[in-house]
Order: structure tokens, then sequence, then C-alpha cells
């Protein structure tokens, strides 16, 4: 009989936990979410032996057993929750060799819950050239702990890692500090109290958020004669809680580890000096963010080129290949452009991505935060708030939960309400096909694009819009708030190549998946829409649109051009467009566009799959969209309907307005209001429209 | 001209930079447990390692962590400077 146990990987921030979790699952690992709130939940499983299995599980990064955030939350929810199914049966707590004694903090933490609990010290690699000696075996018996030296970066010392895991229950679960010399009067009646429950468990209910079984934290407050404490005093003794850790960690390490000061600091001092410089910070931080938009608008060209001849091949191979009839059009007309649209971006998400985890991964985001947070808070945000606006560029719906490390709730509400205004990818491909129609593809001072130009301007533009919006929005909200602000400012680090995959791959996938599914929904629905009439003018168009041209000289192929769109004019689609027509007339657009603003609700990268979806239906011919799209003609001003004037006007409409359900929900979710949606949804897209009609007035 | 310096009366965000101090008594009221957890404690050594360009936040070396506060913070957690230096 084979067994499996549950080990689960905790840790601090910034102790590379997750590349020792790549390092032990390899590929054997998925993403999911933990039931009921969005919380990453990442789990894998290796062979120990021949008949032994584990299940790793990735808990959430923190720097101790008090929770202050949902993510840090999951951690203590796990481990004092013995029902769970995922409760570990033994836990490895990643530390890294240079913020040991921090680290080792929610080592005896985790120590004292009673749980066989192993230190993996990682980046051991380091140790020399930092100057740094540790005497494991002393530290392996002044914790009553196994101690494995592993490196995630070189690979080593996971062997010996999973042995220890395999011999879990040998480890001693003797804690490391006795609760009740926190303080003895305190804990005491607590005992008396509760003469059969484990101190320090009910220390952290009664300190924590945290069901625990059936013994409620208020119920401890008030029960069995115990005198319950205010929250200050409370404090207080979690103060002292710390300092005894730390007493007791500081002698363990005074015995054990020998640190070379000189040598510990090189790096980072040099680099420092450069990267938060009050003038060379600002301008590389500039920099790297123009080069990330113009490297990501230069790369993704070639591929998303390849990918849309390759859908258009697909469209033409089905329609040549199937049986012609209705479920060859649903397919060849509907679902393939409708995928298309999508599997299109994926270049570019992939490499803002990519670019996004490079600066979590070296560090750098760090600098950026320290150097932005005065700037920010001018803005009523935080310098963690950059996080999130950068994420944005890549999905608004991670970067609104990333803002769950931001402290202050108002600052993180500003955040959270302003973050739909930056970028997003989604955007990206109704800006990119936009801007080839009405931006020549020439270079400013034969070196910039301006196609690339136009885009990073609008990047900027998202970005002002969003702290300016900050800035309107922290005047006007009256919440009183407490400010506080810690950030840790890790070493830095050549980023591993592995992990980096491991994020894109992992982050472009879902996103694909999840929007997937709606565009492939809506192409669908669309396609239903557009190919059939409520009317005779629909079943009849062939007839009609003959009888109307007799006299007029016209090729077959012509004729047919004329007959789908008298089609497309009289389906289900047309009506609906034409009835939303004159809202739209003013800012240049037609009712086709219309439609696609419509369906851009749902997400808006739907904007290019139902322009797609529309006129594929509306065309014989099989040319790209954006060929397609250029030979439109306006239906009011005459002339080609992508000019400069609507172009910008629609670009504008794009850049402001709240048009994805999704990002509604999470904001729902994490303010645990709908009065902060709804806000966005219709302040944001009340402004979009009047810019953009203002531009298309101005412009034309 | 004296100038009298009150030990107990110094705070985290009278060092200058590079300047190392040793942190005394603080209201644990208005400091984040997560400082504490930091190591933020009585009788830990802070430097003050760099000031960020509009004089706000400070990045401090507590206890061997590297972190950055901001000087609301900072003005809150007491210091007595190390004599030897």
């Amino acid at each position: 009989m084979s067994k499996q146990i549950n080990v689960a990987l905790v840790g601090n921030p910034n102790t590379g936990k997750t590349s020792v979790f790549n390092n032990l699952t390899g590929l054997n690992q998925k993403v999911g979410n933990y039931p009921g709130i969005t919380v990453d939940k990442k789990e894998g499983s290796i062979k120990l032996s021949r008949n032994l299995k584990a299940h790793i599980l990735d808990l959430p990064g923190t720097y101790s057993l008090n929770a202050t955030s949902l993510d840090e939350n999951v951690v203590i929810e796990l481990l004092m929750n013995k029902k769970d199914k995922d409760y570990p049966d033994v836990v490895v707590v990643v530390s890294d060799i240079e913020n040991l004694k921090r680290n080792l903090l929610l080592f005896t933490q985790i120590k004292d819950l009673g749980l066989p609990t192993i230190l993996a010290i990682n980046m051991a690699d380091r140790m020399e050239r930092k100057g740094i000696e540790l005497d494991v075996e002393g530290l392996e018996k002044r914790l009553n702990t196994k101690i494995s030296l592993i490196s995630a970066r070189k690979g080593t010392g996971f062997d010996g890692l999973k042995q220890q895991i395999a011999n879990y229950q040998n480890l001693s679960t003797k804690p490391c500090l006795q609760a009740s010399e926190i303080d003895t009067e305190y804990f005491g009646a607590l005992r008396k109290a509760y003469p059969n429950q484990d101190l320090y468990k009910l220390w952290l209910v009664i300190t924590q958020d945290v069901n625990f079984g059936t013994t409620k934290r208020n119920e401890i407050q008030t029960q069995n004669g115990f005198t319950p404490k205010s929250t200050s005093d409370l404090k207080r003794l979690q103060q002292k809680e710390t300092i005894k850790r730390y007493q007791f960690i500081n002698e363990t390490l005074k015995a054990t580890l020998t640190k070379d000061l000189a040598l510990a600091k090189g790096l980072r001092a040099t680099l420092d000096r450069i990267l938060i410089h009050k003038v060379w910070g600002y301008v590389i931080f500039v920099a790297i963010l123009f080069l990330i938009f113009q490297t990501i608008y230069e790369w993704s060209a070639y591929p998303m080129d390849l990918i849309d001849e390759s859908f258009l091949k697909l469209s033409e191979f089905v329609t040549s290949t199937l049986p012609p009839g209705m479920f060859t059009d649903l397919i060849s007309e509907g679902i393939i452009p409708g995928i298309g649209g999508i599997v299109i971006f994926v270049p570019q998400i992939a490499f803002l991505f990519l670019f996004i985890s490079i600066l979590e991964e070296t560090g750098y985001m760090s600098r950026v935060v320290f150097l932005m947070d005065r700037i920010m808070r001018k803005f009523g945000m935080s310098g963690k708030s950059v996080v999130p606006l950068i994420s944005g560029t890549a999905c608004a719906i991670p970067a609104v939960m990333a803002a769950r490390n931001i402290e202050s709730w108002k600052e993180r509400l500003v955040t959270i309400l302003v973050v739909p205004f930056t970028t997003c990818s989604a955007r990206l491909p109704v800006y990119l096909i936009i801007i080839a129609l009405v931006i020549p593809d020439e270079r400013w001072l034969g070196l910039f694009n301006y196609q690339g130009i136009t885009l990073m301007l609008l990047y900027l533009l998202g970005f002002a819009t969003a702290v300016l919006s900050g800035w309107l929005a922290s005047k006007v909200l009256k919440i009183k708030f407490k400010s506080y602000f810690v950030v840790e400012m890790p070493d830095y680090k050549m980023p591993i190549l592995k992990n980096i995959a491991f994020t894109v791959f992992e982050k472009t996938k879902s996103f694909v998946v999840g929007a997937g599914k709606i565009i492939l929904a809506i192409s669908i629905i669309l396609w239903v829409l557009a190919s059939y009439g409520p009317t005779d003018d629909f079943d009849n168009a062939e007839e009609i649109v003959t009888n109307n041209i007799e006299t007029e000289n016209l090729t077959q192929e012509e004729i047919d051009t004329k007959i789908a769109s008298y089609k497309l004019k009289n389906s289900y689609i047309g009506h609906a467009g034409r009835a939303i027509e004159p809202v739209v007339t003013p800012l240049g657009y037609d009712w086709k566009i219309g439609i696609a603003i419509i369906s851009s609700f749902a997400a808006r990268e739907v904007f290019v799959g139902t322009l797609a979806t529309i006129y594929s239906v509306g065309s014989e011919d099989e040319q790209t969209i954006k060929k397609r799209m250029a030979a439109e003609t306006n239906p009011v001003l005459g002339g080609p309907l992508f000019t400069f004037a609507s172009g910008i006007s629609l670009l504008l409409f794009y850049a402001f307005a709240m048009q994805c359900m999704s990002t509604l929900a999470i904001v729902k979710i994490e303010t645990g209001t709908w009065k902060w949606p709804l806000i966005q949804l219709f302040g944001m897209s009340g402004f979009a429209y009047v810019v953009a009609f203002l531009a298309f007035q101005i412009l034309k | 001209m004296f100038k009298i310096i009150l030990n107990s009366m110094l705070t985290i965000i009278d060092l200058k930079k590079g300047q190392k101090a040793i942190i005394g008594e603080m209201n644990s009221d208005d400091i984040p447990l997560k400082l504490l957890e930091m190591g933020c404690l009585p009788g830990n050594e802070v430097e003050l390692v760099q000031i960020a360009p509009f004089k706000d936040p400070l990045y401090l070396n507590i206890n061997d962590t590297y972190l950055s506060i901001r000087r609301e913070t900072a003005r809150l957690i007491n210091i007595e400077l190390k004599v030897d230096e």
C-alpha cells in the first residue's frame, strides 16, 4: 500500500519559497483557488520512496502567524484546522540564509503549534561569498529539528530535504517557547479556564480572526470566569511574545552563526546608490518602463501576424473541407475568428508577465515602492500601489488582488478604484488594431516607431488618469485611517529562469482560459444573432437586393457582398446595432462598432473578435481583420470609417470606460460591497463617453 | 552656545545617513505589529541606510533586516545613540 502525506511549505516573502516548490514538484503542479476566496493555491505531488508519496502545498508568504491580510490568513487557518484535508503531517519552513534571524520568528511560531517542522535554509550557495558560517548540527539541537541546506538556484540539497520529509515521524514536536513564559499571570488564568486546550493555539485564537473548531474567539474572552483584555493590552502581550521569541533566536544564532559584515553588503550598497538615487532612480525607472513597452510592441508583432494568418487559414480550411451548412459556418465564421481574437494577444501578455516577474524576482520592485511612496501619497495611494498599477497593465483582476498588500484601507480602496484605468492587456488588441489603421507605420528620427510611441502614450494616459483620479478620490472619500507602511528591501538577485518560466506560463494560461471561455460564448451568441433576422427582409435578402440593383452593372462578387451586408443589417444584431446607432454616431462610430462596444462589456478584448465575427459574416472574402476594417465606410460622413478622428475617439473610449465584468466582480469581492464597482462602472464609462465625443468633434 | 540633546527624546528621524543607534522604548499601540516582528524591538540595533528622494520613506537596517518605513512611524520609535561611535 502506498501512503500519501501532506507537506506544507511556509516561509517569509523573498526567501525563494516558490522556487523551492518548483524544484520539489517540477511540472507536477497546479494552481487553483482556496474555496470561497481568491488566493492562489499552488499544490503538487512527489514520490518520496517506493510507497510514500507527498502532496505539497505552497502556502502564501508571511512574516508571522499574526495575519494582516487575506493571503496570510490562509496560512494560520490551515495550520490551526486539523479537519482540513490539506492539514499538514509535516511543515517545511523555507528561510534564506541571509535573513535567518527574522525567518526563525515564523519557524518558532509554527514549531510551537506542535507540528513536525523542518527548517530548509535556502540560498546556501551564497554563504561563502557573503562570509557566513553556520553550525548546522548545533542549530538543529537548539531548535529541536532537522535542517536542510539547499539552493533552489543550483538545485542542491533537495535529496536530503526529501529524505527528511519522508522521516517526518522522527521529528520532535517540542515547542521553542512555552506560551506561559510570555506572561505568567495571563496565561495562568487561561490555563485554569481551559485546562485541556493547547495554550498557544488558544492565544492565537484570541489574537487572530480565525475559526478554530468549536471554540469561538468571543466565548474564550468571556467564559469560564476568564477576564478578557483590551485590544491594546493584547497587543502589548504580542509585543512581549515577539521580544521573547527574538531573545531565544538571538541566543540560538549567537552560538551557531557567524557573519563577516564587510562581505555581506557589497552589491546591495552599490546598486542602491544608483537605483534609488534622487535623479537616476527615476530616470532608470522611466527608462525601464519605456523599454518594456517598446519591446513588447516590437517583439510581439511577428508572432501576432503569424497567429492572425494561421487562424485565417484554419477558417478557410474548415470551409473547404467540411460540408457546407450551418454547423460549418458556425465554426468557420463564429468560433475560429472568436478564438483567434484572444490567442492573438498571448505574445503580448506573456512578454508583459515576463518583465513584471523579472522586476519582482530581482528585488527591483521594492526599490520602486521606496522611490514612489512619497509621490503616490500625494495622490491618495501608497508606494505599494505601484505594483498593482504596473500589474494592471497585464490585467486588472490580479492587480486588484495585489492591492491586498497595502496596509491602510483608504490607500488600498483608492488603488482598487483607479487600477482599471491602467492599460490592461485586454485593451491591447483594440489599441493595436486601431493604431495600425490610423497611425502611420513610420519612424520618428529614424529610431522610434510612431505606432510604438502612440502605444506608449496610451499607457502613460492610463497611468496619469489612474493617478489623477486617485487624487480626486482621496479628496472626496472621507475615511479615517492610520497610515502604516512597512516594506522589506530584499537583496538583489539574478532571477531564476525556471521560476519566471513557470510564472509566465501560469499567468498567461489562466488568463487565456478565463477570458477564452467568455469570448467563445460571446462569439457563438454573436454569430447566431448575426446569422438570423426577425423579419422577412432578412430571409428574402437575396431577392430584395437583386431586384434593387437590376439596372446597375455589377459583378457577381459585388452582388454577393451587397446581399451579405443587407442581411447583416437586417439580422438581430443589425437591429440592435441600429437602435443604438444614434448614441455612438456623435463619437464617430457606426452600428457595427456599437455592437462591438456593447459586447466589450463582457471583456474588452471581445471587441476585435466581435468585429472579426461581424465582418466575416458580412463578406465571403477571407481577408485579415485589419484589411476588412480599413475597407469600412462611415455611413454618415462617407469616406473611411476608421479615420484619425474616429480612431482617436475609439482609443480614448477604451482607455477610460469600465468594460470588464470580471473586474467589477473582483472589486465587489475585495471591497465587500457593490457600491464601489457601480461607481467605477458609471463614473468611468460616463467620462469615457464625454472624452470620446469631444475628441471626435474636435478632430473630425 | 550649547545645544543640549536629550538622548531619551531622540527618534529614528534624528539619525543621519549611515548612523547607527539602539532602539529604545516605544508605545506599541501606534507601531504596527508587523514592524515589531521584523525585529524593531527595544535593544536591537538600527541603521539609517538611505533616505528616499523626497525625504520619505526611510530605508533602515534593523536587526539585520532591511526595510523601509514612513517618517511618521519612524518618529514614534525612540533611540539611544551608540557611545562608541
